[in-house]
């Protein structure tokens, strides 16, 4: 499989999500890490290119990142998926490389 | 040695943090190894190409004109992304000019620099074995 | 599988070598190989053997060590960068006149040869940074 895009930084403090999903082509994934995963948050003002990019791409949340916010994993955006680190590592393997989006 | 596709991403501006100093420095040992070597500039990375820098006031290396030696390097694959370029009100004329001499080619000088749009861009990235970013 | 890690923050500030650090100790479990974990810009302060952390907070830089011992993990810190910065071995320390050093154990000096080294010997290569 092709990319593993990764995103550590929060949508509405820089543009790094905005140059993933400008950036990364259909079928390869993203992963939202650190400040990342706030924009799995629903009814916000990312949540809708969030939302689109599903279409396209899966999405996936750092769960202990999560945690760490307050963010209940319960209640994201529909479709992203939660990992843990042994489900990142697994994801690392499944896909030919990573681009980290600092 | 296995020849493997690098490409070096660069999104941030020079000057205000080390990144785009040190992510040169890197690219310059790298061509020892002798892998295939792109560059990417995006987002506010397009500054690091700007003309005319001078931290002369700074007292800070200005190591601008180091781009120039790339060619020089073997390095000869730098795409900017043209949105990038556009977002920031600039064009390629911007730009420092980086050239080298192809050697399939009589030597001839040609234009290292190549201003991609977003999925072509997209495209590049999906080539690449190793993507490191800084 | 084998990987590389580019950590590219120091500890404390970001998030970004807690991150690698989790990642590579998942790695390890999961019974794939670290080729080398390598420190550049202000990651080469995770290799400091001065830091005094608060006791009910972990302590980074051990951290890294006691999984070098453990995993024999190479961690390797870039020598241009850290030189910059102030993190020095004993020999280069001594190459430097300066009458101290404050390398943690199991962290090495080296050039930054070894990241490309890495990333060519190395199946995935992953980059935590800012």
């Amino acid at each position: 499989m092709s990319v593993l895009h990764i995103v550590n930084k929060s949508p509405y403090d820089r543009n790094s999500l905005d140059a993933c999903l400008r950036l990364a082509q259909p079928d390869s994934a993203i992963l939202l890490i650190e400040d990342g995963v706030y924009a799995a948050i629903p009814k916000a003002s990312a949540s809708e290119r969030v939302q689109q990019a599903l279409n396209n791409h899966q999405i996936y949340a750092l769960q202990p990142d999560l945690q760490a916010r307050g963010i209940n994993p319960d209640n994201l955006i529909d479709g992203i998926s939660l990992v843990d680190y042994d489900g990142f590592v697994k994801l690392t393997t499944d896909y030919d490389k990573s681009q980290s989006w600092l | 040695m296995a020849t493997k596709k690098f490409l070096y991403v660069n999104r941030k501006a020079p000057h205000g943090s080390i990144y785009a100093q040190e992510s040169l420095e890197v690219v310059l040992i790298a061509a020892a190894f002798e892998q295939d070597v792109s560059l990417a500039f995006v987002d506010d990375g397009v500054y690091q190409l700007l003309q005319n820098q001078d931290t002369g006031a700074l007292g800070s290396k200005n190591f601008s004109p180091t781009y120039k030696a790339l060619g020089d390097y073997d390095v000869s694959k730098i795409y900017v992304e043209q949105e990038s370029l556009e977002m920031r009100g600039l064009g390629k004329d911007d730009l420092m000019p980086l050239v080298y001499e192809d050697e399939d080619d009589d030597w001839a000088e040609k234009d290292s620099i190549h201003v991609v749009s977003s999925s072509e861009l997209a495209d590049i990235i999906e080539q690449q074995d190793v993507i490191l970013n800084f | 599988m084998k990987f590389g890690i580019l950590v590219n923050e120091g500890p404390y500030t970001h998030q970004a070598s807690d991150s690698a650090y989790h990642f590579t100790a998942a790695a390890l479990r999961a019974g794939h190989e670290i080729v080398r974990v390598f420190f550049y810009h202000d990651g080469v302060n995770n290799g400091t053997r001065l830091s005094v952390p608060p006791q009910d907070d972990r302590n980074v830089s051990e951290r890294w060590s006691a999984l070098a011992e453990e995993h024999d993990v190479e961690l390797i810190l870039c020598v241009a960068a850290a030189q910059r910065r102030g993190l020095l071995d004993e020999d280069e320390a001594k190459r430097a006149g300066k009458n101290a050093d404050n390398m943690a154990p199991g962290f090495q000096i080296s050039g930054l040869g070894q990241l490309i080294d890495a990333g060519i010997q190395a199946d995935r290569t992953v980059v935590f940074g800012d």
